[in-house]
């Protein structure tokens, strides 16, 4: 069912303040209204005399920023809309003619062509940093933090978070290790605390602090419960292309009461749309599960090409470590903010490591629950972080489960590592096996022993 | 000061084992041929000889890893940096556009050349801290990464780390059925101050006499302590230090180079041989992590704290450690301004994204400080060098006649 098809408002929900309003379909238009709303914020903060901070997807720590007052700007999101909207080349060309090699990171890439004029970007003008703040989660993040302090000679401060040692080892309190990690990161904020200050000139507020992570907490509650209403059949969303919009807003929107109150309507736009058994506008024939970054030049095709056969992702390693880990639902504990913060921070960004360093276990756990058939696994030139342990991982998940996979290689920023014509050729040939595998099965016992 | 005699869980191991074959009666030629042959034999035969001999081994990834936890429980710490080999079965475990230090080391796993008892990998980069996980899928036994700090501008880093060492050190323990001990700690660090000493020594030579001590020459006698207990280590340099001294050789006219992007991903040593047919490199940043420390380490009360203090505080810089004390390319001139040399040659292995980030830091500041460079990358797996060999000469025909 498309959009414009959509029945309007839900009795009792939040909707009926806006009579009108179609219910399905609400977020993505309001996910977008908000985003646009918050590139005009960003362009124009310089003029009111507000200072930014440049930070990523994987640690944002907007929840201590905030207190300062900071906009919170994500170098990634801004590189991934050049792509999205067809000017990526230009910013990664200028970058490439600055020094950078071809084989280095195509969002590193765009965002320094971005600094070097001036901010320039299709959404608005994006300001310089008055500091940076980044979590470990991808080493690129540091690297790329030096490039800003070589370039604007402003604060860049590493909040360092361990993550899980080996495969299913992640420790918890009680731990001795666990204990160690927790006193690390919590000194760390402490330190970063002066930083902000030093750097805003505002003293640090508790209270401001608790206010931002009660938004923080009604936003992961709601995040963690859009993920799960897509084990609906057929799904409510395609976490893909959906997916994008709504991690736009978990980074964008994160400890605001507009962010809590936008995925509040989410779930009630997907709960309605679960009940009456409404998906995506596509017919669904087959429910898989995306790991890794999308395809961002060509975007909508790259959707496209799973769609046209009835392939709708119902879930995407992307939304837990995009998001930073907020899939996990964690919610701080007010009465003990910093604490809580440090522990959030631990184990959000962790786990998001987790999602990718150790994928198989995560996509193994979703086969049964989600009821995937297969698995597509898109590691990208550009992200040696998420790409780099997918081909072993499918070789796990093909031995650990019985769903179907495909390996595809391109790039979410470059063009050039982008074989539209290649893509499809390998998505149409997966689609024809899962085909040739259900026929197989509904024939019976003893055609499923031939499968391939 | 060889101490390895009981508590192995294989059982006891005799006291007079030498994992390298004799080799006190070859000429220093032949010596460092030996040495050269060990270092590109994709068999480790130093590593077979030490677990038939019923000890255990810890392979650790590139940059750095405090190997001294790993000799106090009495087993070989053993140093993995890929190599020039055909990574049949390794690449298909990993996409394109990787290095190829990460399909090769995984290859020897896969291959069943290398055995070991626990694999530690590190965040150096984005790939390593997949290794682990990928390792651990394919292998018998503990593969887990070693999360050193990387904010090492945090008053609680060292702290932190003297923990997460506490935590090796148990892990080790329990592979290796030994317990490690204060006493131990202190008795490795003293083996490991003193290999510091001699590695430093070796590097005085280049920088003060580099006639005297090719680039691939030191190379291969820094890379053979990843691979043998480190006793025997200090051994062999003890041995070859004094006979580099009086090595009769007469200084010509070359230019002094400092050679930078060898931190992980090592250049085929044919590289090094080319790049010495033309010039001194008088320093360079190649197997940095096995001279991470800089100076010896303090052995006091609390040996782990001392070790883990020593990462932070006395150790060298590469671009795969975050420390605000020591920018990237300040650390470079400071190299070559101690080092003497007048130009550098900046590369970064194929793929490797901090390498290749660092190059434009490096490149920007050498021309700040007008200082002829030469940028080039490597891929531990070429095998043809003439065209380098044709830019980098002519590269320093320029600097001489200019």
């Amino acid at each position: 069912m498309s959009t414009t098809e959509a029945p309007v408002s839900a009795a009792g929900g939040r909707s009926a303040d806006a009579p009108g309003v179609p219910l399905v379909g609400r977020g993505n238009k309001e996910g977008n209204r908000l985003f646009r709303e918050w590139f005009k914020e960003l362009t124009t903060a310089p003029e009111r005399g507000e200072k930014s901070a440049y930070v990523f997807v994987m640690g944002s720590m907007a929840e201590l920023l905030r207190v300062f007052d900071f906009h919170t700007i994500f170098p990634e999101v801004n590189g991934l809309q050049t792509a999205v909207r067809h000017v990526a080349d230009d910013y990664i060309a200028q970058a490439e003619d600055y020094g950078y090699s071809t084989d280095v990171c195509g969002y590193v890439k765009a965002d320094v062509g971005l600094q070097l004029r001036g901010g320039v970007h299709p959404m608005g003008t994006i300001p310089p940093p008055a500091l940076s703040v980044y979590t470990n989660a991808c080493n690129t993040y540091i690297k790329w933090a030096e490039i800003w302090e070589r370039l604007y000679h402003v604060p860049i401060f590493t909040l360092d978070i361990p993550g899980t040692r080996r495969a299913g080892g992640q420790t918890w309190h009680g731990s001795v290790d666990f204990a160690n990690d927790l006193r690390y990161v919590q000194g760390q904020i402490e330190e970063l605390i002066g930083v902000c200050e030093a750097v805003s000139g505002k003293r640090f507020d508790i209270d401001k602090l608790r206010g931002i992570m009660a938004n923080a907490n009604r936003m992961s509650r709601a995040w963690k419960k859009v993920i799960e209403l897509n084990k609906a059949v057929p799904a409510v969303y395609n976490a893909v292309t959906d997916g994008t919009v709504y991690l736009g807003m978990v980074n964008g929107f994160r400890g605001r009461e507009e962010g809590a109150r936008y995925f509040e309507d989410v779930v009630e736009e997907l709960e309605y749309k679960a009940t009456k058994g409404i998906g995506t506008p596509f017919e669904e024939k087959y429910r898989l599960v995306f790991a890794g970054v999308p395809c961002y030049p060509i975007f909508r095709r790259f959707g496209e090409m799973f769609s046209e056969w009835g392939g709708t992702f119902v879930g995407s390693t992307y939304l837990w470590f995009a998001s930073g880990g907020s899939n996990m639902g964690f919610e701080y504990d007010l009465d003990r903010p910093l604490e809580s913060l440090a522990e959030g921070t631990l184990v959000t960004v962790r786990d998001a490591m987790d999602s990718m360093f150790y994928s198989n276990t995560v996509l193994a756990d979703m086969i049964e629950p989600f009821r995937i058939d297969g698995v597509v696994y898109h590691p990208i030139k550009s992200c040696r972080t998420v790409s780099t342990g997918l081909a072993d991982s499918r070789r796990a998940i093909m031995e650990q489960t019985e769903a179907a996979t495909l390996f595809i290689e391109s790039d979410h920023m470059d063009k050039r590592a982008v074989s539209e014509a290649q893509l499809k050729n390998r998505i149409d040939a997966f689609f024809e096996g899962l085909a040739s595998r259900r026929q197989r099965r509904a024939l019976g016992p003893d055609q499923q022993g031939t499968e391939g | 000061m060889r101490l390895r005699a009981t508590g192995r869980r294989g059982g006891e191991m005799d006291v007079n084992l030498r994992v390298l074959d004799p080799y006190q009666e070859l000429s220093l030629k032949e010596a460092f041929a030996f040495c050269r042959d060990l270092v590109e034999d994709p068999d480790f035969p130093t590593v077979r000889r030490w677990r038939q001999a019923g000890g255990k081994v810890v392979g650790h990834f590139q940059v750095y890893f405090p190997e001294e936890i790993v000799h106090a429980a009495e087993a070989l710490p053993f140093k993995v940096r890929g190599a020039p080999v055909e990574a049949r079965q390794g690449e298909s475990h990993f996409g394109s556009g990787l290095c190829s230090i990460l399909k090769t080391s995984l290859e020897f796993i896969l291959s069943d050349r290398l055995r070991l008892d626990m694999f530690v990998s590190h965040p150096i980069c984005d790939s390593a801290r997949n290794l682990a996980a990928v390792w651990g899928r394919n292998a018998d036994y503990p593969c887990e990464i070693l999360y050193l700090p990387q904010n090492a501008n945090s008053l609680h880093a060292s702290a932190y780390l003297r923990g997460e060492y506490a935590r090796v050190a148990r892990e080790v323990e329990s592979v290796t059925g030994q317990e490690i001990s204060d006493d131990a700690l202190r008795r490795s660090l003293g083996v490991f101050n003193e290999n510091r000493r001699l590695l430093r020594e070796l590097y005085a030579i280049k920088r003060e006499t580099p006639w005297l001590l090719a680039v691939d020459e030191a190379y291969v006698l820094v890379a053979v302590g990843g691979m043998i207990p480190r006793e025997e280590h200090n051994e062999l340099l003890s041995w070859f230090l004094p006979q580099i001294r009086s090595r009769e050789a007469t200084p010509q006219d070359r230019m002094r180079l400092v050679l930078e992007g060898g931190f992980c991903e090592q250049p085929p040593l044919d590289l090094l041989n080319t790049i010495a047919k033309f010039s001194y490199v008088v320093d360079d940043d190649l197997l940095i992590g096995l001279r991470w420390i800089t100076s010896d380490v303090p052995v006091g009360d609390d040996p782990l704290a001392d070790l883990a203090e020593a990462y932070l505080e006395r150790s060298s810089y590469s671009p795969v450690q975050h420390d605000l004390r020591k920018p990237k390319e300040k650390m470079l001139m400071e190299r070559i301004r101690k080092a003497g040399a007048g130009a550098a040659i900046i590369s970064a292995a194929k793929m490797c994204e901090p390498g290749l980030d660092e190059v434009v830091a490096y490149v920007k500041a050498l021309e700040e400080e007008n200082i002829p460079y030469f940028v080039s990358e490597f891929e531990e797996r070429m095998t043809n060098f003439d065209n380098m060999q044709m830019q980098l000469e002519t590269f320093i025909e320029n600097l001489v006649f200019a």
